[in-house]
This record gives C-alpha cells, structure tokens and sequence, in this order.
C-alpha cells in the first residue's frame, strides 16, 4: 500500500485513454446514483411514451413527493450520526392535526398557526432528543414509542375526525405556485419568474462550482480533469434549464414547495459540510469514541439532532396537510419509511459516518420516479412495493459491493 | 526429559512492513507447565495465534508438530480437534447465557438439533468439580466475577478433550485468591496429562509453577531455561526479556527542562462498573515544561485507565484526588474541559479511539479543535486544508493529500495524524499512550524524533509505553506502575531495565 501512495505522489497521472477510463469508473462509484435517476428517469420516459415528462407530471412529482424528501434532509442526517427515527410519519401528522385545530378552534392566524406547528415540532424533537441523547435509549426504540405516542396523540387531537377548509394562505406552502396569476393561462409563453429563478440557481452553480475549483487549485489539492469538470458542470446546467423549461410550460409555474426544497438542500448541505455542527455529527456517526475523546459533546449533537427532525417532521406536515387541504387522523403513515429508504438509496451507511443530503435528495426522487412511472403504467400497488423494495435492496447491496471491492483494492 | 508433545520449528510470521516472528523455535515437553516469558510486542500472541490457528496454515512460514505429527490447523476449530486449546487474555464468554450453554457453546449437547439440557447441565456439572467451582450450571455466566469465569473457560477446554492448553496471561485480571486458586489447578492438569503452555509477566507465579520458560524477544526465541533446580532467578528471566543493543535506535536529545506544568495527586479510580473494584491506587505524578515522562508498567498494569481518568475521567468511576495546572488547582470533569485546560490525550488504539476512519486526513486533524478554524459556527474550508497540508509535510505523513481517507493509511501515518491532531489543539500536556504500538521501525524513529521537537517547544509531556528500550531512549525521568500503584519514580540516569521490571512486576502488599 504504501508504494501506490509515493507512486501517487511522484508521478501525477498522465492523460492517456487508459488513465482517463480508470478515472471514469472511479467518478461513476461517486455519481452512481445520479446516473441511476437519469436511467430511470429515462426508462420510464420510454414505457410511459413520454408521459413522464409532461411539464404538469414534472410539476406533480415535485409536489407529491416534497414532504418525503424534506423528511428525507433531516433523516439521513440522524442516520449519519449513527440512530434512526421511525416516527417522523407520525409527528407530521400530529403537527398538521395541531395546526388544523389552531386554525380552525382557536381562530390562529395562519402565519401564527404555522410557526406554532414548528415550534411543537421543535418541542416534539426535544422530547425524544432527550430519551435518546440523555437517558441513553437507543433512537429505534425512542422513536417506535413516539410512532405509536403521536400517532394516538394525532387520533386524540382530531378526536377521530377529519380537519378540512384551510385557509389559502396556508395551503400555499403544499399546492401554491408562485405568481400564478401573473401570466395569462390560455397562453404558452413561458412562465417568466420560473425561467428567471432557473437562470439564477444555473448562474449560482457555474459561480459556486468554479470558485471551489479555484481554491482547490490554490490549496494544491486534487483537482478534476478539466473536461470533466466542465461535462458535469454543463450537465447540471442543462438539467437545471430542463427542469426550468418543463415547469415554465407548465400549467401553474414553480411550486413554492420547490423554492423552499431548493433553499433548505443548500443550506443544510453547507450546514454538513462547512459548519461545526455538522462536521460533529459525521464525526459522532463515524467513530463516538474517537470524537467524544476530541472534546465532541455528542449528547448535545443527539439531542440537537432530533429538535431538527422534529421541525421539518413538522415542516413536512404543514406541507401535507395544506396539499391535501385536510388534516386526517391516518396522516403520514409509512413516511417515515419512504424517508429512511431515501437516505439509503442515496448511499447513507447503515453503521452511521456517511451520507450527503444531495444524495438523500436524489434517493428520494427515484422512489417518486418510481411511483409515478409506475403508476402512469397503470402498474397496482402491489407491483409498486415489490419493485421498490428491490430497488432499495439492490441500492444498498451495490453500495456494499462497491466498498468491498474498494477496501480489496487496497490489500 | 519425557517425549515432546509440541514442537514448533523455524516459525516464521510477516505482516505488511514487520516481521513478527523469526525462525522462533518452541518445545514443550509432555505433560509439563511451560512458561513463554517475553515484552509487549515481542511475539507471544503471534505464535500463540500461528499454533492455535487463528494464523492458518500457509500464512506462515516453519513447521508445527503435534505428538510426533506435523499438522497443518485451518483454523481454530481444527486445532482444538486436535486437543490445543487456547484461552484468550480477554474472556471469551458470553454473559447472558449460561455456564452450561457458555461451556458448549459451539459443541452443543444435542440430539437431532434439539439440546439435550439434561446432558448438558450433568456433564456441565461434572466438568465444574473438576476446576473446583462450586456452582449450579444454570447461572448466567455475567453473574460470576473474573475469577470464576476465567475456570469456566478451562472447564470449556476440558470439554473439549485438551492435550495442551494455552493460556494467555491467566491471571492478569485475578486477584490473588483466584490467581492462587488458579495456579493450582494448572498444577493438577499437570498431574492429569495435560500439558500447558502459560504466557505471563508475573514472573513469580512463573517460577512457582512452570517446569521450564522460553525467553522471546524481538520475535526471536531467545533461550529455553529449566526451572527445575530453582537456580534461575527472576533477575536472570529479565535479563533474558529486556537485553538488547540499543545504539541508534533513538534521536539525539539534549532536554531542556522548565517549571512544572502539570501534577497528579492521590488519584484513584475505580472500575466503571464494579464500582468496588480500585484500579488506580493513590497514584501520584508530576511533568515539568520540556520534559519527557514515561510511565512503564505491563499490560493490566492500569496504565491506559490512569491516562484516561485524568484526561476529562473518560474512564472509570468514584473518581478522586486532584490535577494542577502551572500550581493552581484545575477541574476536568469531562474531555472538553480538560482541553480547554491544554491537556491532551493520544490513545494507544487509534483505529478505536482516535481516528474517524470513514473521514479524511483534514478533517481528523482539524477534529479536536474545530473551533479554531471556525467563525460564528462555520468552518473555514480553506484554512483547514492549509493547517492540514502544513501536517502533512512537517510530519512527513505519506498520502496522496489531505482529501485521503485515514482508513486506507498504513499505521505509522495513521498515528502521525492522530499525533497532527493534537498537536494542533496546541496542548501544553500531551499524554502519548504506546505512540508507536503496530509501527514499523523507521516509522518509530520519526515518531519519536516529533515527540523530541514537541518537548523542545516547551511542552510537558508524558509518554506511557510497555517497551522498556522506548522509554529508555526517550524519556528523562519514569515511574513505573503495577497494579494501579506507582511503585518508583527514578531519573533515566538511574533507569535500567531490570530496576524498571523488578518494579513493573511488583505485587501490591
């Protein structure tokens, strides 16, 4: 091992064909799941005969899955640390039962209705932090209690019955389009406020991209080759524009649950990555000991960890809840494992250390793939489970095998 | 003398960068106790694992003959088929299930796949009178104390049919009774047939039981001494054990040594879960600025538990006595507080405790003192690859960058991250625990040439090692630690190996 590392060092690797294939199978390991979204994005394009990409199914994918894939944000990153939160289905039930009583009971403003809703997530993730983080109960036994607590807690709050007829303002954040009114609907111009938000997200990512290359290159770290590096950045381009110019033609624009998706990706992305905090959860869900006996308070990370997925448990109820303009006693069943499998399918470790949001993002987006090709066939629900479970199987076993064969090459 | 029942020739053992064993050659006699007598790291465990065939046959070099036949072991299982039986230094026995299931396990009494309890409880039974443990079967195995278990263990072999039992420092954890107790039913085996190969440090015990000792050093066999006319002394067991040349081995160093920084006083600490248990007694010790300090004591000796117990009571329980820093009085009730007061602690297990190894080489440096490099909560990427590279290139660590996972680094470079990580905390006292344990011997050398640079600075440090040379070529001034007492303090003038081990080995009164 230790000459292929002074090889390494000594001779940097020339750009022959050869270098550049080893180099590509190396990268398609790191990108495997995006290419996976693309190959199912492109499959189901084929059998739906191009339904799949409708500008209005494009809009509906979004939607439909939004909630699972804010769950699937605070999830994999209590996966990362090493625990597992199987009630986060029942606590956004909860929440939209509460917010719907505040609405609808108590005469809440709406805005004050939903910062409400997030605080009793807050205090929901506080409850169970504190069983898993200080009294020491492992977070799968804590959180099936708190499946089962706020589930009833939903049930006794609703007192079995329906909550229907939100306010619009409310409903916003899970239907609502942004300037929906501001074109005509009988035309087929494009949408100019989407195109000009897909411009600026395009324009931020070559801004973005291009410094990190740079200080890469001051810091004499590794740097991609170039015509990689401008491939992958070109492609994000083009799926950014795509992604802009389905919605744009689209019926009603962007979703504003997209805005709040695309915003929340970034800043917990760089909460993972750049800050304190996070690098303390990767550090805590790769080695405890290690990072305790580094001055790591892991009991506050813990509990820190599920105050935060207790309010975007809550965040993903509003969302719910104002899409389906009805708080329901049967609300979020079985997210919880939509979100979970997400963080797997987007290569979060089972023993805790590793795992990105962006990849818990993409997970989450080839089970909605999935579901909505599927469902687009006219494939039954039963066929639906089966074949997601085999995804989420064979997504983890890849993972594993890649890794084997990694840690072979090193011997 | 009686035919051999064991004989071990020409083993030789290579791992990645080190040769664990050469050419070793072992010869036990029938039924006789026969002692191996060696430091940390000479290559005890190795052979013991290369005969019990933890180390199967074709990753080693030499020939192992048993009763006359060579044999070739696949694996543990196939060595105790033919009658050796190891029993590990940490035991070996699950506590939730019971004696009876504990001694079959692996080798049930059963019919069919349905276990026969009856069988099992009886023959359970049998086999406990026969190490003289007085007790019901059906006990969970985590109910009874070490002592016992440590018999279960050998009752677990007897099941087995066992021609020669390996036993791995016995009676490190006993306490005399036990240890006793112990001893004597080795003897009784003895009368039985059975032969015993025993590994231990408590050269007492070896003198009082064993019929003959192998001396391994280096992984070399040194000597074979009978110790039937009682004419080897402790004295000369040690001096087979530590001589060697040790010329060049160790970098230059003229210290230059200041004020004292840190001191110890009447430190105890008991067990984190039997809370009765002292593992450090009253232990007491004191660094100065520029100094090196080591603290020599064997395995078991309580070296790590003492470290880690002043280091934010990372260990143990009912913790008392007091730590100053620079004379005042210091409180370190957790690892935050004590690095917050410039202690730090560079663990003896870094793939354990000190490394994330699914993270790269920046991020592990930078894991102690993250706040160093952050504004209002955010980390300065940047930075960090810079601090980061700097390490990389003072500490000579080899890797393709600092992007580089430390799982996939060799352990001298993985420890020259661990040492990085610290040295970025900037700590005032650093407590190096076996900072060369697994490291081949040039890697030693840079080790110890940054520890040197380290006291230069000004540092007080303390280096806790069971290779006696290391601590020797290193230090200024060491204590040595038995059983949780520090039993000398004696300036390196004065050190020689065997005053060190004399006292390493001293039994608490």
């Amino acid at each position: 091992m230790a000459t292929t590392v002074k090889e390494a060092e000594t001779t940097p690797p020339r750009p022959t064909v050869k270098h550049g294939l080893a180099f590509l199978t190396s990268r398609l390991r790191q990108i495997g799941i995006f290419v996976a979204l693309l190959v199912i994005v492109g499959l189901f394009q084929i059998l739906t005969r191009g339904a799949l990409l409708q500008p209005d199914n494009v809009s509906n994918i979004i939607v439909q899955n939004s909630y699972i894939l804010l769950l699937a944000i605070g999830m994999v990153m209590i996966i990362i640390a090493g625990h597992i939160d199987l009630s986060v289905g029942s606590v956004a039930a909860f929440v939209g039962a509460m917010s719907g009583v505040m609405i609808q009971d108590w005469g809440f403003p709406w805005w004050l209705a939903i910062l409400a809703s997030l605080v009793i997530g807050g205090i929901v993730g506080a409850w169970q932090g504190f069983w898993v983080a200080y009294v020491g109960i492992p977070a799968f036994i804590v959180t099936l209690a708190g499946m089962l607590l706020f589930r009833g807690l939903t049930q006794i709050t609703l007192e079995n019955q329906r909550i229907s007829g939100f306010p619009t303002e409310y409903r916003q954040l899970g239907g609502g389009f942004l300037f929906p009114g501001l074109f005509p609907a009988d035309t087929n111009i494009l949408d100019w406020t989407t195109v000009g938000l897909g411009v600026i997200a395009a324009v931020l990512l070559v801004i973005s991209q291009l410094r990190g290359r740079r200080t890469r290159a001051r810091l004499n770290l590794e740097t991609e080759p170039a015509p990689w590096f401008i491939t992958k950045l070109a492609f994000g381009i083009v799926v950014i524009l795509g992604l802009t110019y389905l919605l744009a033609s689209s019926r009603s624009g962007t979703p504003i649950v997209l805005v709040l998706l695309g915003i929340l990706v970034v800043v917990y992305s760089a909460v993972m990555n750049n800050s304190v905090f996070g690098r303390h959860i990767y550090a805590r869900g790769g080695n405890l000991q290690a990072a305790q006996l580094s001055g790591v308070n892991t009991k506050r990370i813990d509990f820190m960890l599920f105050v935060n997925m207790g309010v975007l448990a809550a965040l993903a109820g509003l969302v719910f809840t104002g899409r389906l303009n009805s708080a329901g006693p049967g609300a979020g069943n079985l997210f919880e494992l939509d979100a979970i499998a997400a963080a797997f399918i987007g290569g979060a470790a089972v023993t805790g250390g590793v795992g990105t949001v962006i990849g818990a993002i993409t997970g989450g987006l080839i089970m909605g793939v999935l579901n909505n090709g599927m469902s687009l066939m006219g494939v039954g629900t039963d066929f639906q489970q089966f074949i997601k479970g085999m995804v989420l199987l064979l997504a983890v076993a890849f993972d594993v095998f890649n890794k084997r064969k990694a840690s072979n090459a090193l011997k | 003398m009686a035919e051999n029942i064991l004989q071990m020739r020409g083993i030789t053992k290579t791992f990645p960068g080190v040769k664990a064993l050469q050419d070793v050659t072992l010869e036990v006699a029938r039924g006789e106790v026969h002692a191996i007598c060696g430091e940390n790291g000479a290559g005890k465990s190795t052979l013991m694992k290369v005969l019990s065939g933890v180390y199967p046959h074709g990753t080693y070099d030499g020939d192992i003959i048993l009763e006359g036949e060579t044999v070739q072991f696949k694996d543990i299982k196939d060595s105790e088929h033919h009658g050796v039986v190891i029993i590990h230094q940490e035991l070996a026995l699950s506590p939730f299930l019971s004696v009876a299931e504990n001694i079959f396990l692996g080798n049930e009494r059963a019919r069919k796949g349905f276990v026969n309890w009856n069988e099992t409880n009886t023959m359970a039974t049998d086999l406990l009178r026969r190490v003289g443990l007085k007790l019901s079967p059906t006990v969970r195995a985590g109910e009874i104390g070490v002592g016992k278990q440590q018999l279960v263990e050998i009752a677990k072999a007897l099941s087995k049919d066992v021609k020669l039992l390996i036993l791995d420092e016995p009676t490190a954890a006993l306490n005399d009774e036990d240890s006793a107790h112990l001893l004597g039913l080795v003897s009784d085996l003895r009368a039985e047939g059975i032969s015993c190969i025993i590994i231990s440090h408590k050269l007492n015990e070896i003198r009082a039981i064993a019929d003959s000792v192998t001396i391994i050093r280096d992984g070399r066999t040194i000597e074979t001494l009978s110790l039937h006319d009682g004419s080897v002394t402790e004295e000369r067991i040690i001096k087979g054990m530590v001589g060697r040349d040790m010329a060049h081995r160790y970098p230059e160093r003229t210290p230059s040594i200041g004020d004292e920084v840190f001191r110890v006083e009447d430190w105890t600490v008991h067990h984190p879960q039997e809370h009765s248990r002292v593992i450090i007694d009253r232990a007491h010790l004191s660094v100065r600025a520029g100094e090196i300090v080591g603290i020599a004591g064997l395995m078991g000796a309580g070296r790590t538990e003492l470290a880690m117990s002043i280091f934010g009571r990372s260990y143990g329980s009912n913790i008392s006595g007091s730590l100053y820093k620079n004379g005042q009085q210091i409180q370190a009730k957790n690892v935050g507080d004590a690095i917050r007061h410039g202690i730090a602690y560079a663990t003896e297990d870094r793939k354990r405790y000190g490394l994330n190894l699914l993270d790269d080489i920046k991020r592990n440096i930078s894991g102690a003192a993250l706040n160093k490099l952050a504004t209002r909560g955010w980390v300065d990427g940047s930075q960090e690859t810079i601090v980061a590279n700097d390490y990389r290139k003072s500490m000579n660590i080899k890797a393709p960058s600092v992007a580089a996972v430390t799982g996939k680094l060799s352990g001298g470079n993985q420890q020259k991250v661990v040492l990085s990580k610290w040295m970025y905390a900037d700590p005032d006292v650093l407590i190096l625990d076996e900072p060369t344990r697994g490291i081949d011997v040039g890697a030693k050398y840079e080790i110890y040439t940054i520890i040197n640079g380290l006291a230069a600075q000004g540092k007080a440090i303390i280096v806790i090692s069971s290779e006696l040379p290391e601590l020797l070529g290193i230090c200024d001034r060491i204590y040595t630690l038995a059983e949780g007492v520090i039993t000398a303090e004696v300036p390196i003038a004065d050190a020689t190996p065997e005053y060190l081990m004399q006292h390493m080995t001293k039994e608490k009164d």
